[in-house]
C-alpha cells in the first residue's frame, strides 16, 4: 500500500493502462502541455508523446464522439472534460450515440469509451462548473456510471473502466484530487464495477453516500456515534451502474432504516431512485420512511455562505439519521438548506 | 463529364444503382403496406452520388452514412435480403431489428452505420480517421452528410479537429438542396457548400451528383489527398432526391415542376444512355439488369418475410457488453425487483465483441499544483 493523493491515483491508473495496453490513448483539452486543469495527466505527455496523450481543441461533442469513432474501430479511448457541466455539450455522442450504438446495431461493435470528468460545489465557481450531475448519466441504459471518492476506488475504478467493453462515465470530485489515502500496488489490482463498499459497519441505521458524500456521511457517522449512541453503517455505491442493491439491501434489512446522501439536486436523483429501490425491494423491513439529504434545489451560487448552504454537511446527515430513528434533532444553527426530506 | 470507366465497372456501377433504386421504391411500397414501421428515408434520385462516392473507397476504407443509409448499406454489398429484413424489424435485419431504416450498419463491410442524429456522424467518423491514423494504416474513411448537417455545430467542429489533426477523412456532402423541407438558400447563408470547410483548413471539390462517374472522379481525388497527403476534404456532391424526405413528407416546400426538371437528370437514365450510345450496352442488356435487380428486390421480401420477429426475452439483447463488470442485463437493471442480481440466473452467453474484425496490428488554473485544492471544512 502507499499513500497516494486522488488525483496521483488516477494519474497512476492512466499510467499503467497505458503502459500495459497500446490501443489506450487519453484526448481532452489541455490534458498534455497545460497537465490538465486539475493536474491529474500532469507527466504524461512527457512519457507517452503526443500520439497517445492528444490535446484537444474546445469541442466537446466532437472530441467524444471521436472517442466514440474511434473506441468502434479498436481503440480504447479515455477522454477527459474539465467538467461536468462541460458534459451537457457532449450529450449527444454520450446518449444518442455511444450509450446507444452497441444496441442500435445489433451487437456487431462496441463502444470501450472511458469518459473522465470531474463535478462538485465548494470552490465559488458558480452555476455553470460546479454541479453534481451523476443522476443524468444513471438515467442511461447503455452506460456505466463510477463515483469513485476515495484515491484506491479512484484508482482501481478507472483501471476497471479502462479495461472494460462498455462506455463508461467516471466521474471525479473537483474537493477529492488533493485527498490522500491508501492505495493497494499492482497493475492488476483493480475495483469491479457493481461492488459497494461498507465503510463502517452499523446496527442502528443505514447512510449511504454518493461520490464525496460517502466521506461527508463517514464523519456524520462518527458524530452519531460520538454524541448520541447511535450505530450508522455507512455505505458507499462506488458505482451507480452497475448498481450493488444487494449490498444496500442487506443493510437496510438488518438497520430498518435508510438515508441517503447526494449532492445533487433532489428532484429525479440519485437518491430518489435509491429510495424507490428500497421501497420496492425492502417496504416491509422499514420501520421509518427513506430520508433524503441532497443539494439545494437551486443552480448553484457564487456567494461562498450561500453556495456553503446549498449542498449537504455533516450536521444534516446527522439530523436525518436521528429523524429516522424518532430521536430529537438538534438545532442546525447556520442553515435550512441542505433539506433532508 | 459524360467521360466512361471501363465496360465492366460500368455495368456493375449501372446494375447496383438500379438495385438501390428498384430496392427503395419496393420499401416504399412495403411502408404503405404497413410492413415497415418508423420513418422510411428514401434515396431515389441519389443513387448516382451514392454509387460513385462508394466506388471510390478500397476494400478497407469505411463508410459512414447519414438516416438515409439503406443504399450505404447496399453498395457495400450487405445484402438486400438483410437490409429488407433489418427495415422489417426482423432477426434476420443487418442489426437484428434494432436499428430499423435510420441505424443500418455492416462491420464486416466496414460500413460504420446510419445515425438518425443530423451531424452526429460527423465526430464518429473523425474518430474512425484518428484510429486508421494511430494504427498508421493506409485506410480511409468517406463520411457523408446531408446540406442541413452543414448548419450542425459537429460540422466546424469536427472540420477544425480532422483538418488539425491530419485525418484521412473524406466529407461528402450530399446537397439535394433542402434540409427537410427548407431550401438550402433558406437555411445555409453560404449555398455553395464546398467552401464551408475552407475556412476550416478542409478545401472543398464539387461534383455533379447526378453523375456517377463525375462523383466517382471526384471523390478519388478527394480520397487520394486524404490518404497520401493525410489531408481531410470535404466534396459537395449536388444532387436531388425524387420522394420527399420521409414518407410522411406531402412537399408543399417545392413545386411539381423543379422535381420534374430535376428528374430529367435522372441518374441512372442517363448513364445507361450513356452506355447504350457508347455501345457498351444494349437494350436488352439494360433490361436484363432492371429485372436482375428486381429479382433481389423480391427475394428481400421474400427472405424478410420469412424471417422470425425478434422474441420479447431478446430485448435486453446488447445494450451491455457482457463482461467481468456486467454479467448480464439483470446486473444492471435493478427496477426489475424478480431479477436483480442476487437472484438472477446465469447471464446470457456472451456474443463476441466484434471489435476484433478490425486488425489489432498495434502491438487550470484552477490546480495550483498538489496542493491546491483542499477539501472544504464540512464539519461546523
Amino acid at each position: 500500500m502507499a499513500q497516494m493523493r486522488y488525483r496521483e491515483a488516477l494519474r497512476a491508473a492512466l499510467r499503467e493502462e497505458l503502459r500495459r495496453d497500446e490501443r489506450v490513448v487519453l484526448l481532452g483539452e489541455d490534458i498534455g502541455v497545460f497537465g490538465g486543469a486539475f493536474k491529474v495527466t500532469e507527466g504524461l505527455l512527457e512519457e507517452f508523446g503526443e500520439r497517445r496523450v492528444r490535446d484537444t481543441p474546445i469541442s466537446e461533442n466532437t472530441i467524444v464522439g471521436v472517442g466514440v469513432g474511434a473506441a468502434m474501430t479498436g481503440l480504447r479511448p479515455v477522454v477527459e472534460l474539465m467538467t461536468i457541466n462541460f458534459s451537457l455539450l457532449a450529450f449527444d455522442q454520450i446518449v444518442n450515440h455511444a450509450a446507444a450504438i452497441r444496441y442500435m446495431f445489433g451487437g456487431q461493435v462496441s463502444v470501450p469509451l472511458v469518459i473522465r470528468m470531474p463535478q462538485g460545489a465548494g470552490h465559488q465557481l458558480g452555476p455553470t462548473h460546479s454541479h453534481c450531475l451523476e443522476a443524468m448519466f444513471l438515467h442511461v441504459p447503455g452506460l456505466l456510471v463510477a463515483v469513485p471518492a476515495t484515491p484506491a476506488d479512484a484508482k482501481g475504478l478507472l483501471k476497471s473502466a479502462i479495461r472494460d467493453d462498455n462506455p463508461v462515465i467516471f466521474i471525479e470530485h473537483e474537493s477529492l484530487y488533493g485527498v490522500r489515502g491508501e492505495v493497494p500496488g499492482g497493475e492488476d489490482a483493480l475495483v469491479h464495477f457493481g461492488r459497494a463498499r461498507v465503510c463502517r459497519e452499523g446496527s442502528d441505521v443505514t447512510i449511504v453516500g454518493v461520490s464525496r458524500m460517502a466521506l461527508t456521511a463517514e464523519r456524520a457517522a462518527a458524530t452519531l456515534a460520538d454524541d448520541h449512541r447511535v450505530q450508522a453503517e455507512v455505505i458507499d455505491p462506488r458505482t451507480l451502474r452497475p448498481l450493488d442493491l444487494d449490498t444496500i439491501l442487506a443493510s437496510v434489512r438488518k438497520t430498518n432504516r435508510c438515508v441517503i446522501v447526494e449532492e445533487g439536486w433532489p428532484h429525479g436523483g440519485v437518491a430518489a431512485n435509491l429510495a424507490a429501490l428500497i421501497a420496492e425491494h425492502a417496504f416491509d423491513d422499514l420501520d421509518a420512511p427513506v430520508a433524503r439529504v441532497s443539494g439545494a434545489d437551486v443552480p448553484m451560487p457564487y456567494f461562498k455562505p450561500l453556495e456553503d448552504i446549498a449542498y449537504p454537511h455533516e450536521a444534516q446527515i446527522v439530523r436525518a439519521a436521528l429523524a429516522t430513528l424518532g430521536m430529537a434533532p438538534e438545532p442546525v444553527p447556520d442553515s435550512t438548506a441542505g433539506r433532508a426530506a | 463529364m459524360g467521360t466512361l470507366p471501363e465496360p465492366d465497372v460500368a455495368r456493375e456501377w449501372l446494375a447496383t444503382m438500379t438495385l438501390i433504386r428498384r430496392f427503395e421504391e419496393r420499401a416504399g411500397e412495403m411502408y404503405a403496406r404497413a410492413k415497415i414501421g418508423g420513418f422510411l428515408h428514401l434515396s431515389i434520385g441519389e443513387e448516382a452520388a451514392i454509387v460513385g462516392s462508394a466506388r471510390a473507397l478500397r476494400e478497407g476504407d469505411y463508410l459512414v452514412s447519414t438516416y438515409r443509409s439503406h443504399g450505404h448499406a447496399l453498395v457495400r454489398g450487405t445484402p438486400p435480403e438483410n437490409v429488407m429484413a433489418e427495415l422489417f424489424g426482423r432477426v434476420d435485419g443487418c442489426c437484428g431489428g434494432h436499428g430499423g431504416s435510420m441505424h443500418m450498419f455492416d462491420l464486416q463491410r466496414r460500413f460504420m452505420g446510419g445515425y438518425g442524429i443530423v451531424g452526429g456522424n460527423l465526430p464518429i467518423a473523425a474518430g474512425i480517421g484518428f484510429a486508421c491514423d494511430y494504427r498508421c494504416s493506409e485506410d480511409a474513411v468517406l463520411c457523408t452528410l446531408g446540406d442541413g448537417a452543414s448548419n450542425q455545430g459537429t460540422f466546424g467542429e469536427t472540420m477544425n479537429l480532422a483538418a488539425l489533426w491530419r485525418l484521412p477523412v473524406v466529407f461528402l456532402v450530399t446537397n439535394n438542396q433542402f434540409g427537410m423541407g427548407t431550401s438550402v438558400e433558406r437555411h445555409s447563408a453560404v449555398t455553395e457548400l464546398r467552401v464551408k470547410g475552407e475556412g476550416f483548413g478542409v478545401p472543398g471539390l464539387r461534383c455533379d451528383g447526378m453523375d456517377v462517374h463525375d462523383t466517382c472522379i471526384v471523390v478519388s481525388e478527394a480520397l487520394q489527398k486524404a490518404r497520401s497527403e493525410r489531408q481531410p476534404m470535404l466534396v459537395e456532391a449536388v444532387t436531388y432526391r425524387f420522394r420527399g424526405h420521409s414518407m410522411a413528407d406531402p412537399e408543399q416546400y417545392r413545386t411539381r415542376e423543379q422535381v420534374e426538371q430535376w428528374r430529367k437528370r435522372d441518374p441512372l437514365t442517363v448513364f445507361g444512355e450513356r452506355l447504350q450510345a457508347a455501345g457498351l450496352l444494349d437494350e436488352a442488356e439494360m433490361q436484363r439488369i432492371d429485372a436482375d435487380a428486381l429479382a433481389r428486390v423480391d427475394a428481400a421480401v421474400a427472405f424478410a418475410e420469412d424471417s422470425p420477429f425478434p422474441e420479447p426475452a431478446s430485448l435486453y439483447d446488447d445494450v451491455y457488453a457482457i463482461g467481468e463488470q456486467v454479467h448480464g442485463w439483470y446486473s444492471l437493471d435493478t427496477t426489475r425487483s424478480h431479477d436483480h442480481a442476487a437472484d438472477a440466473p446465469a447471464g446470457r452467453p456472451e456474443q463476441a465483441s466484434s471489435n476484433d474484425e478490425i486488425p489489432q496490428q498495434l502491438t487550470q488554473a484552477l490546480a495550483a499544483g498538489e496542493d491546491g485544492y483542499n477539501p472544504p471544512r464540512e464539519s461546523a
